[in-house]
């Protein structure tokens, strides 16, 4: 073994790669909680991966045949229904866990320097797997898939001069027919796959560079020993190895549950009116995206007024871009000279827990239909959301902050 | 932060309400799917009554005599009528199109129809029918209003003369002594084989043979289930041990 290992270290640097991400990286020996969605992300990755190779094998992308081939896949094909609620669940699952990694980001200053491009590849990625997950919404072919996509693409088309055009060359055909379901199998199973696999390797490098964050906000390379190696790290393998097994298993249990008894997670998960196959002449009466989407369906409602005489529809797009687009330069927008939230002053506390909390109003709001909320509701939370940004470089600014230690506290 | 809470409950539960359609009430059935009984007669009135225009097409008929306990032979002499072989799926020969025109809309394949309305819906609206002439088959829906659908089972229940109430519960007046409300119809036009407590007994088997054929993987998934569970408990207590021993020496 040991000359097999050395005979392929000669020709690929498999020792050093080992030591440079594994065995020898040092990170922080104060990991929480809350540090364990980064590699619970990379399963549930593998997870979608795997079984979306499964079921590739036996799906049928084409307007005739996918609802029932999904039903074969359920049915008939040896543990197709397992393999089908491993992807369906795990597609929820990473929204899951890819929410607490980036709350986790808020909350300990994960962003900031020296780690912007770490936050800018993980909003990427964030980005790539919103597509990703729409994307493999409509293969399905059941109602809401349709109707969903329907209405998503359709949102292209409230761009002023180009918009009718844009969204008729996304659809390949006036409404969503078997030739959007083709290119979106397409991109789906290669195209945005392969682009989440680079932008997961770049998001490990960056943050491999520079090294990991840590709830206090210290930076350990600033104290090390006299092997150079940080005094407050400890290598990532095997001391985060185990500690992640555990989390592993806990997750797995959770997510098992899930898969074998709560599959439809109360029409959540699997949406009821997606049992009935695609009827391009037969409008829900209710279109809901999927949870995770419903916080921006709701800012996308809660515009309702045409502003400077364009469509409300329009400025409901650039909201709701807007939305993630300022997720993007966060790194920029916190001014604070810590980067925890436990030496932030009560301003910063007091509006991460506001955002919080109207993102996940805003999540309800955009699941319910418009006439079963509150109307000031919704743009209530919107207004806030972007609060909490666009109020970021006064308030971290204003606010007088606790000194922070030089050496991680336990 | 108590009330946010309650007022997102507040929101959830009403959409619950919402997402059961227009306001209709339903009565609520409790399904067994391990009750093999009860699914063998719900798949029999489904074949003698439902199936001419009903098809189950994503399962097949040797699935669900397997599932349900039915013996091939016994199956093909006395459920399948059109010759088909057991292993086939449980299509009609009705032809969507001219299913359409003779009642408006082709009757929908029942396969998914538990998951899609719920068995509490499928539960009222077998038992929503009653007498309105104004309708092509004489026949409306409490449930379903305007439906395209004839009551098929009118031999069974009988046909009720007005709106049943669905989701209405059954209580005692306290001064008459009499039943108020309740689901059972309260006068008939013409009576049917059946009692109200039978046929709301055989709505039952049949939406619980629905409810089963919508999902037949949910046998094997509570069979694995448990196994898959019981490994996690395991390797937890190792996984923790593991991590524990590690860390031991971190301070």
């Amino acid at each position: 073994m040991q000359k097999l290992i050395q005979w392929i270290d000669e020709r690929l640097p498999i020792v050093e790669a080992w030591e440079k991400h594994l065995s020898k990286y040092y990170a922080p020996k104060n990991f929480n909680f809350w540090y364990m969605f980064g590699s619970l992300s990379i399963v549930v990755l593998v997870n979608q991966l795997l079984t979306g190779v499964w079921l590739t094998m036996s799906y049928v992308p084409t307007a005739e045949g996918a609802f029932a081939s999904v039903e074969y896949i359920m049915r008939d094909v040896e543990f197709g229904w397992l393999i089908r609620y491993l992807h369906s669940t795990g597609a929820s699952a990473f929204f899951v866990v890819v929410y607490l990694h980036m709350f986790r980001g808020l909350m300990y200053g994960s962003y900031k320097k020296p780690r912007e491009l770490v936050w800018i590849f993980g909003m990427t990625i964030y980005l790539a797997l919103m597509a990703e997950a729409f994307l493999g919404y409509l293969l399905p072919w059941g109602q809401m898939s349709y109707w969903g996509a329907q209405v998503i693409v359709s949102l292209f088309g409230a761009i002023p001069v180009v918009g009718e055009d844009l969204a008729q060359w996304i659809r390949g055909d006036y409404l969503i027919s078997g030739i959007t379901l083709n290119r979106f199998f397409a991109l789906h199973v290669i195209a945005l796959p392969i682009v989440l696999l680079g932008l997961v390797v770049m998001h490990i490098l960056a943050l491999h560079e520079v090294g990991s964050n840590n709830p206090d906000g210290v930076e350990i390379k600033k104290n090390k020993d006299a092997n150079g190696i940080p005094k407050d790290g400890i290598p990532f393998h095997p001391y985060y190895t185990v500690h992640d097994i555990v989390a592993l298993v806990i997750f797995l249990f959770v997510f098992c549950t899930v898969v074998f008894y709560f599959p439809e997670m109360g029409g959540y998960f699997l949406e009821k009116p997606n049992f009935e196959p695609a009827n391009p002449l037969k409008t829900p009466n209710h279109i809901a995206p999927v949870w995770y989407f419903t916080p921006f369906y709701a800012m996308l409602r809660a515009i309702t007024y045409p502003f400077f005489g364009v469509d409300a529809k329009f400025w409901g797009v650039v909201v709701m871009g807007g939305a993630i687009a300022i997720l993007f330069v966060l790194p920029w927008l916190d001014r604070s000279p810590v980067k925890s939230m436990r030496y932030k002053g009560w301003m910063s506390k007091v509006w991460l827990l506001i955002f919080a909390v109207s993102f996940v109003i805003l999540g309800v709001c955009g699941a319910l239909p418009a006439d079963a909320q509150p109307s000031w509701l919704a743009p209530l939370c919107t207004a806030l959301y972007f609060a909490y940004f666009v109020l970021m470089p006064f308030y971290t600014r204003m606010e007088s902050t606790k000194p922070v230690p030089e050496r991680v506290t336990g | 932060m108590k009330n946010i809470i309650f007022a997102l409950f507040a929101l959830l539960s009403s959409s619950v309400v919402f997402a059961s359609g227009a306001n209709v009430h339903l009565d609520h059935v409790k399904v067994d799917i391990h009750d093999k009984e009860a699914m063998q007669s719900g798949l029999q009135l489904f074949t003698n009554y439902c199936m001419g225009c009903h098809s189950l097409k994503y399962s097949r008929f040797e699935r669900v005599a397997d599932d349900l306990g039915i013996p091939h032979e016994l199956y093909q002499q006395n459920l399948i009528f059109g010759g088909e072989k057991i292993g086939e799926l449980m299509t009609i020969p009705m032809a969507p199109k001219s299913a359409a025109a003779w009642f408006g809309a082709a009757p929908p394949d029942l396969s998914l129809v538990a998951r899609l309305r719920g068995t509490d819906w499928l539960y009222s609206y077998m038992r929503g029918f009653y007498k309105d002439e104004s309708r092509p088959w004489g026949v409306n829906n409490v449930v379903f209003k305007d439906v395209g659908m004839p009551h098929v089972l009118a031999g069974l229940q009988g046909l009720c003369a007005t709106p049943p109430a669905i989701g209405v519960k059954a209580e005692v007046d306290p001064i008459s002594g009499n039943v108020v409300g309740g689901s059972a119809c309260k006068s008939f036009v013409s009576e049917g084989t059946m009692k109200p407590e039978e046929y709301d007994r055989a709505m039952k088997n049949l939406v619980t043979f629905l409810a089963y054929v919508a999902e037949p993987s949910r046998f094997q998934a509570e069979a694995v289930a448990p196994y898959v569970l019981i490994f996690l408990l395991v390797l937890f207590v190792f996984a923790f041990l593991l991590n524990r021993e590690y860390w031991k020496d971190v301070h």
